[in-house]
């Protein structure tokens, strides 16, 4: 990695990609900030120069307050499950033959499917008149309605997230064990190390680099989770699941431009402010090991 | 490898997976009356009237049809430009490669929402508004810093030597790159268009906001049947099945190197 030689000629491989992901990241960018220093009725005429009033209008917003502590609790709670669960998986996950390759695209396929019917495969399921789970739950005499119910709803969205992206984890953590020579576990067994010693000193340290992505990658995905929610609850009741992106569509819908423009400059800020302070704390666990 | 006990909790848990999309699969194959007036395991009186609807139905097929186009012209398009960079990076140090690198990952990080209405103006000021086009350049936004970054780890495992000796050899970057180097990491390419088609296929927010009629994905399209006289339950069971099948295809064709490419992680 040192002796890669300096060549400034590089840039012009690299330019096609500037200019694709500038296209579409920097001009939305500052057109999100214009917008949201301004006071606009309407997208065809010029709007009003109002200042900062929009950013300290949403933060002192207590709907928005609230969304965001939810927000915060959801990811959280993700985390909390679909790391160890993760792990977990992947540690029962055959090495080698014929089965990997089984496990592998089954445990791929929730992954692969759009997120709006990851939504209505989950509003289905849980219904309690034509859904699965809804009618087993209510016949075993629990009364369950993700559609009334707040800690329903709740569960139903934290369990539809587990479903679809654990298996992120998994093959994450997969990919790192996979890469462990067979002489550790050997010299492992030699020193009689027991089933933790292993976990602890062999398979998690390989696992850590490919952890630290996934839990990164979790955590930006799940604050900004939008279809999956929108679809099965349409973020009720109430505000129950009203999330980060479904308050900011809802500013949207209700054609408050600069609020909404405000809103995300600061969303976004949150999510790169919130990614940098995991990166930097797992990597500092990483070389405290 | 024998059978263990930990393999119970792997069945039980990959048992959670499939019971939700059985369920759909379940529904897709009966009448909307079997759904609503009867609860059964199976489906009682097999229909295919479902999936007949949607095949025979321009506005249902052409959702297809357009998510399809979007999701190639993206992959192509992602590969295309990622390549180079891809290579410029693991091989060179330049101005500014450090922050260019972290900028385009920033890029992944961006809330779609947040970026509705930015969008949706830039897109029709250009004229690709309503296009596959406007939908494959938009997923760029987080297809190509991806592919960037999967693509760089594959040719850093490629030795710099290979690179020398071709050039002493008298090959021209262009001839070398492609005659030589692109064969090298053909798994790298396959990986990497997997991630692409994945993130492109499942993506609703900027695909429904960048078309309104022409190019409209059949996740959106979807939303539209909540008609009159309620949702009509197996249509949309079908559309979400049939939404599943692209992604179960390409994921069997990339099954022996999936674990790899998900070893991105070389931070």
């Amino acid at each position: 990695m040192v002796d890669k030689p300096i060549n400034q000629k590089a840039w012009l491989l690299v330019l096609p990609v500037f200019v694709i992901v500038a296209f579409s990241a920097i001009i939305p960018l500052m057109a999100v900030v214009n917008y949201s220093v301004q006071d606009i009725f309407n997208m065809s005429q010029p709007g009003f120069f109002v200042g900062t009033e929009w950013y300290r209008e949403i933060l002192q917003n207590d709907r928005l307050q609230d969304a965001f502590l939810r927000q915060l609790l959801f990811s959280f709670v993700i985390l909390l499950v679909q790391v160890p669960l993760g792990i977990a998986v992947a540690l029962a996950m055959p090495t080698r033959g014929f089965w990997v390759s089984l496990c592998l695209v089954l445990l791929a396929m929730p992954m692969l499917i759009p997120f709006n019917v990851v939504g209505t495969i989950w509003q289905i399921f849980a219904r309690e008149d034509i859904g699965l789970l809804g009618r087993w739950v209510n016949e075993l005499g629990i009364d369950y309605n993700y559609t009334a119910d707040t800690f329903d709803a709740w569960l139903t969205v934290v369990v539809m997230d587990v479903w679809h992206w654990t298996s992120l984890i998994v093959l994450l953590c997969y990919a790192g064990l996979v890469s462990i020579p067979d002489a550790y576990y050997q010299a492992a067994k030699i020193d009689g190390a027991s089933r933790w010693a292993v976990f602890r000193y062999i398979q998690l340290p390989k696992m850590q680099n490919v952890l630290m992505i996934g839990i990164l990658l979790r955590f930006m995905d799940s604050f900004m989770i939008f279809a999956e929610p929108f679809v099965l609850t349409g973020g009720g009741p109430g505000n129950a699941t009203t999330f980060l992106s479904i308050y900011l569509a809802n500013l949207l819908q209700a054609s408050e431009f600069g609020p909404m423009s405000a809103f995300s400059i600061v969303y976004f800020l949150i999510i790169l402010l919130f990614s940098w302070l995991f990166y930097t704390v797992l990597t500092r666990m990483g070389k405290g090991t | 490898m024998g059978f263990r006990p930990r393999h119970i909790g792997l069945i039980l848990y990959i048992l959670f997976l499939l019971v939700p999309i059985y369920w759909l699969l379940n529904m897709s194959l009966k009448s909307n009356q079997e759904i609503l007036s009867g609860f059964s395991l199976w489906p009682e009186n097999l229909t295919w009237a479902n999936y007949a609807t949607i095949f025979n139905d321009p506005s249902w097929y052409m959702g297809y049809v357009n998510s399809v186009s979007y999701v190639v012209i993206n992959t192509l398009l992602s590969l295309t430009v990622a390549l180079p960079a891809a290579y410029a990076f693991s091989r060179y140090r330049f101005m500014g490669d450090k922050h260019l690198f972290f900028w385009l990952l920033t890029n992944r990080m961006a809330p779609p929402a947040a970026f509705l209405l930015p969008f949706f103006s830039l897109y029709q000021a250009v004229g690709l508004f309503d296009t596959p086009l406007a939908v494959a350049i938009a997923h760029c936004l987080f297809n190509v810093p991806l592919a960037v970054w999967i693509l760089e780890g594959f040719m850093s495992g490629i030795p710099r030597e290979i690179d020398e000796t071709a050039y002493i050899d008298g090959y021209s970057f262009p001839r070398f790159f492609f005659v030589i180097f692109i064969p090298l990491i053909k798994a790298g390419i396959g990986v990497t268009a997997f991630f692409c088609f994945m993130f492109s296929w499942v993506e609703l927010l900027l695909a429904r906001t960048l078309t309104s009629s022409d190019a409209v994905p059949i996740a959106a399209i979807m939303t539209r049947t909540v008609g009159a006289s309620g949702v009509d339950w197996g249509v949309l069971a079908a559309a979400g099945i049939l939404t599943i099948v692209p992604g179960a295809l390409v994921i069997w064709f990339v099954r022996k190197h999936l674990a790899k490419g998900f070893a991105l992680g070389r931070v």
